[in-house]
């Protein structure tokens, strides 16, 4: 099938199987090996993307459920060579390790900013609890966004 | 005129943010299964439902026929490309029983999971739909659950072998085998409990993922790994596929955690190089989440009895410890020794003079256990702090107040243990009692007096685990009387770059700790230079020949501080250089902050970056001297390094839910000096969720057919954010006095400590209702069901 896609501001336009999912197109079609996949089972949000601005477990959606849709991938959330402010808080405070979960939870974490711009920590942990990471036991996640939303 | 020092103020110890982390945040680093690698061919494995099984027949035509596929092999048919079986590279008695393992089984399957055919297709989709057509059919076999089913003999499974014991390993000390027996029979007190390890799943976030690229004319071939031990991979391909060491290459990219899990040689690695060996082009693999569930190793599997006595003062006097060990179906690289790393340390941080430790291993019908986070010493550690606090209830005080009657005191170290191993340096006390001021020790217990009151629904608990670590594996001598088959050294080579830039090659393979950032603090700090321009190539066999990797919190006290003294070769040599232009004696020159100054004359200086260029034009350089500016360091360390801490956890407990609420986490650790602070507390912090988690969430749960029942992470409970607690840290500073930088490993020290102190926390909020054992984990279920148990019995 015929899908177009924006993806990172670039409109792409390609012949896809119907079976493909967004996560294997944006990784193998587009060649943006950013987002990552980590289970079989949606469980583990490595493959966060956004959807027209929103979070999304692109392991979920199929790539032709994107046609017409505006993909932004980690790929996408650097500006002019300068990281987003999500990104930076991350870096930080150190909430990354190996780096594998961090490209979804970045997404994840921006997404659940732009609903709830002022959370509690209570309200990011809930909010985080479709993306795992096995590194940093969350507490500099956690410490990451609210330093993000806080403007820190 | 003194020398201006322009480098960073402090580097070393400072909070330096991660170089690493950019490439990681924006998605430009690259993991194995990122790689563009234009017509490989994609391996896919049929694996065994049956957790013991021979196997009849294998259809491969369909398979074959279906689009897309190259290939198709049973193992019979692979087996004339292995050299050797699969490697197990610690055989701990000299009558260990190894059976032979093949990357792919031939006549029996001993696991579900374990290979029985694999698929070549031109693209993934493609080998894994094949897999779906081969026709196997098996005859199934009873399986093999029970650690002590395993050892009865009831079902035997590698019959060649006649029996499923594979060894027993005793750590026994002249002398004391009597004088126990007598310790225990006149001890005032005596604690005698069962502990189980529950089997957990590492889940490391990326998936195993393998890719091998040949070089059909040219011999060479390169394999890329999602593995922890590029350097062992290399030597372990190379003897067990009969392919010369120097044409194979092993090179990592970015790899996404490991715990252990990527510290082996696994089938999937072997059949790749084999198939693009035979096939002449790529052959990858890319691991799926319930795949490895299966085909990785799992942690822990241990039947613990401990027992200790003590006299009437609560001073402990002997331990006695004997341990079933589940090896799984097959020897993994280092399966055999994990229960060997705890070995050592069932007497905790106590001065216990009389020690007896004995480990059976069996084999059973299910995946390979290895190394995970801690591997044998969170077992040791969570038998005796366990111990303690029974003993403690026993008597009837605090059990903070019972540990430090038998701390091993500051005074004492260096300290030799009654097991001969010398305790570097160590201040139990002092970490027990700054945990105890973070935890507010005192008020939760008066907290608890009032709320835990006939009746009360919820129920506070506080709990402690004091450890000792042996980790920076390890000194060579070490591990050859352990009959471990490598040694423990590390190797670094520091080079000054012409204009005077830092290229450093290291063994350590990092997937996560953040070496380059740490290791060029180390030698900013020695040179004098920014840590930017510092680089650090690692994990790569063409790039950094020599190298034992990473695991057992090793990389910092060896793998670092081997870069420490390769610095130190490199001032050595500048030395003659500066001496030989200054025209000044050897013995008059300083260096400080980058620069040589002659003693009393502060207007002749040389900085390194002159030097530098003087090493590469060769100019004007001393007669003999060898025109460069690098130094290659092999070192072996001389002692384990020895991290501690106390560890206090507060929990409530709902009686009539069984739910454990964390209220606080509170972990002390003593690492002694820090490099970098934040990566420091980044390892206590992921140690201790996966330690929590073993205690609270994970299990992998087998049914008596063998079967795992939670092989996904819609079902194994790796812990999300809303999960786990905020943790608050502290951390005392005894430096290592075995190392020049006085730093000892962190790695595992958060998994040691936690699972002991939650348990112990529970323990303690229930005690009150007669209950003094949790197993783990201590779900809300088990937790009721433990509860209804003591509560039913005492009204009886």
């Amino acid at each position: 099938m015929k899908i177009s896609v924006t993806v990172n501001g670039t409109v792409h336009e390609n012949d896809v199987e119907p079976r493909t999912l967004l996560v294997h197109y944006v990784r193998e079609t587009l060649g943006l090996t950013g987002t990552n996949i980590g289970c079989d089972t949606s469980s583990c949000g490595a493959c966060s993307l956004h959807i027209g601005g929103e979070a999304v477990k692109s392991c979920t959606v199929l790539a032709v459920q994107a046609d017409g849709a505006e993909v932004t991938t980690i790929e996408g959330m650097a500006v002019d060579g300068v990281m987003h402010p999500m990104q930076q808080a991350f870096m930080q405070n150190h909430g990354l390790q190996c780096g594998y979960c961090t490209p979804g939870m970045v997404m994840a974490a921006t997404s659940l900013l732009k609903e709830n711009p002022n959370p509690t920590e209570e309200e990011v942990r809930l909010g985080l609890e479709g993306n795992l990471c096995r590194c940093t036991g969350y507490h500099n996640i956690v410490k990451s966004v609210l330093a993000c939303a806080a403007g820190e | 005129m003194t020398a201006i020092d322009d480098r960073p103020v402090g580097v070393l110890g400072s909070r330096l943010l991660r170089r690493e982390d950019p490439a990681l945040l924006t998605g430009e680093a690259k993991f194995t299964n990122d790689l563009h690698l234009p017509g490989a061919l994609s391996l896919a494995l049929a694996r065994s439902p049956y957790a013991h099984a021979r196997i009849l027949s294998i259809d491969l035509t369909a398979a074959l026929a279906a689009p897309g596929v190259v290939a198709a092999y049973t193992g019979a048919q692979l087996a004339d490309l292995w050299a050797a079986p699969m490697p197990c590279a610690w055989p701990v008695t000299a009558d260990m029983k190894n059976p032979p393992h093949y990357p792919v089984a031939i006549a029996k399957a001993a696991y579900v999971g374990d290979a029985v055919a694999v698929v070549l297709a031109t693209s993934e989709t493609a080998a894994r739909d094949a897999v779906e057509l081969i026709d196997v059919r098996y005859e199934p076999l009873a399986a093999v659950v029970g650690l002590e089913d395993a050892l009865s003999d009831r079902v035997v499974i590698h019959e060649e072998l006649g029996t499923n014991k594979s060894y027993q390993w005793d750590l026994k000390i002249e002398g004391h085998e009597g004088a126990i027996d007598e310790a225990f029979a006149g001890a005032a007190y005596t604690v005698k409990q069962r502990y189980i390890q529950q089997r957990l799943l590492p889940m490391a976030m990326e998936p195993r993922a393998v890719a091998a690229v040949p070089q059909p004319f040219g011999g060479d071939i390169t394999l890329y790994s999602s593995t922890q031990v590029p350097h062992i991979l290399k030597i372990m391909s190379a003897i067990t596929l009969g392919i010369p060491e120097h044409q194979l290459r092993v090179t990592t990219p970015a790899v996404g955690g490991g715990f252990g899990s990527k510290l082996d040689v696994y089938a999937e690695e072997l059949l790749c190089l084999a198939l693009a060996r035979k096939h002449k082009v790529p052959v990858r693999w890319n691991e799926e989440r319930t795949e490895n569930a299966v085909a990785t190793i799992h942690g822990r599997g241990q039947i613990q009895d401990m027992e200790i006595a003590a006299d009437a003062d609560g001073r402990i006097l002997a331990v006695r410890v004997r341990i079933l060990g589940d090896m799984g179906a097959y020897l993994q690289l280092v399966t055999p020794g994990i229960p060997l790393l705890g070995a050592f340390l069932y007497a905790g941080v106590y001065d216990i003079p009389l020690y007896d430790f004995s480990c059976t291993s069996v084999f059973t019908t299910l995946t390979p256990t290895d190394a995970y986070r801690g591997a044998g010493r969170p077992e040791a550690t969570y038998a005796i702090e366990r111990a303690v606090d029974s003993l403690a209830r026993q008597m009837g005080i605090d059990p903070m107040e019972l540990r430090q009657r038998n701390f091993i005191r500051k005074e004492q170290f260096p300290y030799t243990a009654m097991t001969g191993l010398v305790y570097d340096s160590g201040d139990h006390l002092a970490a027990a009692q700054m945990a105890a001021e973070l935890a507010d020790y005192d008020g939760v217990r008066a907290r608890q007096t009032a709320q835990n009151v006939p009746g009360a629904t919820k129920l506070l608990g506080i709990g402690q685990a004091s450890y000792f670590e042996m980790c920076g594996l390890a000194p060579s001598r070490v591990l050859a009387s352990l009959n471990y088959s490598a040694g423990g050294w590390e190797a670094a080579t520091v080079r000054v770059l012409p204009t005077n830039k830092i290229q450093v090659v290291t063994g350590t393979a990092p997937h996560g700790q953040g070496h380059e950032t740490s290791w060029s603090m180390i030698v900013a700090d020695k040179l004098g230079v920014s840590p930017d321009d510092v680089d650090v190539l690692h994990s790569d066999t063409a790039i950094a020949p020599l190298g034992l990797d990473t695991y057992g919190s090793r990389s910092l006290p060896v793998g670092g501080v081997a870069i420490a003294i390769a610095c130190d070769k490199v001032i050595d040599k500048a030395k003659k250089i500066a001496a030989h232009q200054l025209e000044a004696n050897e013995d008059d020159l300083e260096f400080a902050a980058g620069t040589f100054t002659v003693k009393g004359s502060p207007d002749k200086t040389m900085p390194l970056a002159a030097i530098a260029f003087a090493a590469f034009t060769a100019h004007d350089l001393p007669d003999g001297l060898e025109p460069n500016l690098e130094a290659h360091v092999t070192y072996d360390p001389p002692n384990f390094s020895w991290p501690f801490g106390t560890h206090i956890c507060t929990v409530e407990v709902d009686v009539e839910t069984g739910h454990v609420q964390v209220l606080q986490y509170v972990a002390v650790d003593d690492c002694g000096n820090q490099v970098n602070p934040l990566i420091v507390e980044g390892q206590v912090h992921g140690g201790v969720i996966q330690g929590l988690a073993q205690a609270l969430f994970e299990e992998a749960v087998y049914d008596t057919e063998g079967n795992l029942k939670n092989a996904s992470l819609a079902e194994y409970l790796v812990p999300a954010a809303s999960d786990v607690p905020s943790l608050t840290l502290g951390h005392t500073v005894t430096p290592s006095p075995t190392n020049q930088l006085g730093v000892k490993g962190i790695g595992e020290a958060g998994t040691i400590g936690a699972a002991p102190a939650v348990i112990n926390a529970i323990v303690d909020a229930l005690s009150s209702l007669g209950v003094t054992d949790v197993v783990m984990p201590a779900s809300p279920h088990t937790v009721w069901k433990t509860i209804q148990a003591a509560t039913q019995g005492a009204s009886k």
